[in-house]
């Protein structure tokens, strides 16, 4: 079976090819399209990343504090809330119900609610690894720094955390790969991704085929250069003396 | 400024039957997919270890691409090609049933695979020490050994599928959450269904997560 790929040289509404496949003057071909659905997969699994990895590392740290008892609750409270609520319905909750609830939200754009969304639903697993990676450091260190007479800020900013995180960074990188493959659920709020697209497309040209291709390949792309992005990360941040011992630790 | 929130639409029995009819597929979608994803992926984690490359390597590439790829547009490719492997349109429902058990089935192959490595090499040659065959050993001490190792996880894994079956609102199948949404649409309030059903899965899910801890807890005793 041949699939016709000029498919991607048509403009989205007329359905003219057009002779270099990129559309110009107001002109959206498919190609145009799919790369612009890429941009905002990229734009939301960027951005909930960042939300996740902000949040994340604030509630696992909240986890560990020592005699704070009613913070770490609140912190078990916050990954058990996240983490029990599909994904898909809590979009529906922060695009739907929560805009609804507090009327000021309506002026936020959907990609920023989308973003938010898939970014604290990660922030439970991320607050998890977090919590296991800073459990898995020798309670030495946590006693050197308080003998230093490091306050307890102090000692998760400058000695438990850039432990922790240095170890959690394999199953962070998984993470990361997952938000990218979470991201296509924002097409249920109509973000135009790369899912929306292909659903779109699809139905349009009648060749779902290479529609749905493209976009798989692209969202395996995209997952691959996450992954070596954060290896990249990981041989730069290491600590000689320090190789990943403790990673199998963690999980 | 107060919101518009209103609940005083929510009647059990005008929200029963819709809930149940998308709560008996999801729990059905979950059972099934669990059962047949732990089937198969057992028998891809077994091929993955028979150290025959030929048959290795089709079987890495299918777990793999499963794993890469976001289970939406999983559900979207088979609900595009079951009709032409069949040879006639299958509803929503049953194609997202294939679906899952093709998807956990790569999922649940890997946990397998990571438990059986798991099992000391002493049991391996032991049993063969006993003249027992690779499927004999497998049956009678790898396995028993590797899945009670593995039930946790496996466990886990079922919460997460029990989430997952939302995403069966890409092909408009009929689960807990379409329910909702229905009853949402009929009573003209859909923003609070969503809320109601948020509620839902998070008292579903939770349940599932603490039973899965108490098991934690009570392996963690018997090793």
């Amino acid at each position: 079976m041949a699939l016709d790929w000029s498919v991607f040289c048509k403009e989205t509404t007329t359905g003219d090819l057009i002779a270099d496949c990129f559309g110009s003057r107001g002109d959206q071909t498919y190609l145009n399209w799919i790369l612009s659905a890429w941009s905002w997969t990229l734009t939301v699994s960027l951005g909930a990343l960042l939300v996740a990895l902000i949040v994340g590392v604030a509630v696992g740290t909240l986890r560990t504090l020592p005699d704070r008892p009613w913070l770490a609750s609140l912190g078990a409270a916050w990954v058990e809330l996240f983490r029990d609520i599909p994904l898909l319905v809590q979009i529906f909750l922060w695009y739907f119900v929560i805009p609804d609830a507090f009327p000021l939200l309506k002026k936020c754009s959907p990609a920023l609610l989308v973003i938010v969304a898939i970014g604290l639903f990660t922030s439970a697993r991320i607050a998890e690894q977090v919590r296991a990676g800073i459990r898995s450091l020798s309670r030495g260190q946590r006693h050197a720094a308080l003998a230093l007479g490091l306050t307890t800020a102090q000692t998760y900013r400058h000695v438990l955390l850039p432990m922790a995180l240095r170890i959690i960074i394999p199953p962070l990188t998984s993470e990361a790969m997952n938000v990218v493959k979470n991201s296509s659920v924002a097409f249920a709020v109509s973000i135009t991704e790369l899912t929306f697209f292909a659903r779109q497309a699809g139905e349009e040209t009648a060749a779902p085929i290479q529609m749905y291709l493209a976009a798989t390949v692209l969202y395996g792309l995209t997952a691959f250069g996450v992954n070596r992005l954060m290896h990249v990360i990981e041989r730069r941040a290491r600590i000689p003396g320090f190789g990943s011992a403790g990673a199998a630790a963690v999980h | 400024m107060p919101g518009t929130l209103d609940l005083d639409f929510f009647r059990w029995d005008v929200v029963a039957p819709f809930v149940a009819k998308g709560l008996g597929y999801s729990v059905w979608l979950t059972i099934v997919a669990t059962l047949g994803g732990i089937c198969f992926g057992t028998v891809l984690a077994l091929v993955r270890l028979l150290g025959k490359p030929a048959l290795e390597r089709p079987v890495a590439i299918y777990v793999n691409i499963m794993r890469s790829v976001p289970l939406v547009m999983v559900l979207l490719w088979f609900f595009l090609i079951i009709p032409f492997v069949t040879g006639r349109p299958v509803g929503a429902e049953m194609s997202a049933i294939v679906t899952f058990v093709a998807f956990e089935a790569a999922y649940f192959s890997e946990i397998v695979r990571a438990g059986i490595q798991a099992i000391a090499r002493g049991q391996f040659n032991a049993g063969f020490a006993l003249g027992m065959t690779y499927g004999q050993n497998m049956r009678f001490v790898v396995l028993p050994q590797a899945f009670r190792n593995m039930l946790p996880v496996f466990l886990t894994q079922v919460v997460i599928l029990f989430q997952d079956t939302s995403l069966v609102y890409a092909i408009g199948a009929y689960d807990l959450l379409k329910g909702f949404e229905t009853v949402g649409k009929n009573v003209g309030r859909p923003v609070e269904a969503y809320l109601l059903a948020a509620v839902v899965y998070f008292l579903v899910c939770m349940a599932l997560s603490t039973a899965v801890r108490l098991v934690q807890k009570r392996v963690q005793i018997i090793r």
